[in-house]
């Protein structure tokens, strides 16, 4: 199953600090609940440049990123 | 066009503006500064009484109305708050406290380098090393906690304001001040601001860029992508003062144009200035562009910012081209204090809280 962290509602800077802790912690594997844009762009750069792929699924104003090597 | 290159060019644009703005009368090295513009209108309001910087500032209700604008239609609009609002009053409280000791924010600091004032370079270190401190919270799991979707009427609250203020600028009723000499007497044309200040508004909304935000995510995860719309800032600035504003351009501490040469000061005013900002998520002009796109939190924070402004003139905290004042030495001391104390709570709480949590899961 994959590893959620849901950074719903947190303001810059967190949603990126929340999803690079995942990944230091060894999570692979993970899917990154959001609710702005901002936090879509910043966690797509940020993970992009780690090797990471991403795909982003929109319901509803609420981003799933979903994240795996 | 690659992503560098944009942040990059749209800093620029911003980065000339300023040039613009200074070179059609707005003060030296200040085409734009959200700190200074704030104060300017908290003064216009008659929230303090600093004869010489008082002027409701287009530039700022440009912005506001291009940030809500270009928001609106590109669907960043999104109407939130709740997140520890008390404490971004706080925050922006001494935030201004700390800008107007080192005499602007943080734009108006790169603004002033652009310009060839040295003591600018010394607050520019000042804030870098506050961000430096602010990262440190920030790691040891400081958060200000989650907004929550707030009623719609939240996010039209500072388009009404910059309506509201747009009409006390052309109509000038008696109650709303404006200074005769000073700073706060010299301004570009109104519509000249206000459609340039728009432009401003429009390119940071689609940008993001974010003047504490581009140090913090060099230090914090080694991103460099809203520091090179920085560079742009500060490199089109330098041209464009070197092309319109060529007979006031001076390298040097002494006699740069509202500015002081304390560096102490300088650079402690803009270590708060640069804590306060990324304990907040985001610089004075960050936050005056997520008011003006529906955040009540960052609408808050200005409040604080205005708050401060006036504080700072009425207590004779701000400083002047004669110096800091004693006043405002100890206001920035106690600001920093105060908020070091503040980041702290906010860290012991954040890990009481997931120490409960561990424990509830672990039934």
């Amino acid at each position: 199953m994959a590893n959620i962290v849901d950074a719903r509602g947190r303001s810059c800077p967190e949603p990126v600090i929340m999803t690079k802790n995942a990944i230091d912690n060894n999570l692979t594997d993970l899917e990154v609940l959001v609710d702005t844009n901002v936090a879509v762009e910043n966690i797509t750069r940020f993970v992009k440049g780690k090797g990471f792929k991403v795909t982003v699924e929109e319901n509803d104003g609420e981003y799933k990123l979903k994240i795996n090597k | 066009m690659g992503d560098k290159r944009k942040m990059f060019i749209f800093g620029g644009i911003i980065g000339l503006i300023g040039a613009i703005l200074m070179k059609f009368g707005n003060p030296g090295n200040m085409g734009i500064c959200i700190a200074c513009f704030w104060r300017d209108i908290a003064g216009a309001l008659g929230l303090h009484r600093a004869a010489v910087v008082q002027y409701i500032r287009p530039e700022i209700i440009g912005i506001i109305f291009g940030s809500f604008i270009i928001s609106y239609l590109t669907g960043d609009f999104k109407v939130r708050g709740g997140s520890s609002p008390l404490i971004r009053f706080v925050l922006g409280f001494f935030l201004m406290i700390g800008a107007l000791v080192f005499l602007g924010c943080p734009l108006r600091m790169l603004l002033r380098i652009g310009n060839g004032d040295l003591n600018a370079i010394v607050g520019l270190l000042g804030y870098v090393f506050g961000i430096f401190i602010g990262v440190q919270f920030l790691k040891k799991g400081y958060s200000l906690g989650r907004s929550i979707e707030q009623s719609k009427i939240v996010g039209f609250v500072f388009p009404v304001l910059a309506v509201v203020l747009l009409i006390f600028l052309v109509a000038r009723p008696a109650f709303i001040l404006f200074s005769e000499e000073g700073p706060g007497s010299m301004a570009a044309p109104i519509l000249l601001s206000l459609v340039l200040g728009a432009v401003v508004g429009i390119l940071l909304q689609r940008s993001r860029i974010c003047t504490a935000g581009g140090f913090r995510d060099a230090i914090l995860i080694k991103d460099y992508h809203f520091l090179w719309g920085l560079i742009g800032i500060l490199v089109f600035n330098l041209v464009g003062n070197l092309v319109l504003n060529f007979s006031t351009f001076k390298i040097g501490f002494e006699g740069q144009p509202v500015a002081h040469t304390n560096h102490l000061w300088n650079f402690l005013g803009m270590t708060l200035v640069g804590l306060c900002s990324v304990l907040l998520g985001g610089c004075p002009i960050r936050q005056t562009i997520l008011a003006s796109q529906g955040d009540g939190d960052a609408g808050v924070t200005v409040l604080g910012l205005i708050a401060g402004a006036a504080f700072s003139h009425n207590f004779g905290l701000a400083s002047s081209g004669a110096g800091s004042t004693p006043n405002g030495q100890i206001a920035v001391i106690i600001g920093l204090v105060t908020v070091l104390i503040i980041a702290y709570s906010v860290v012991v709480g954040a890990k009481n809280k997931s120490k409960a949590k561990e424990v509830v899961n672990n039934g």
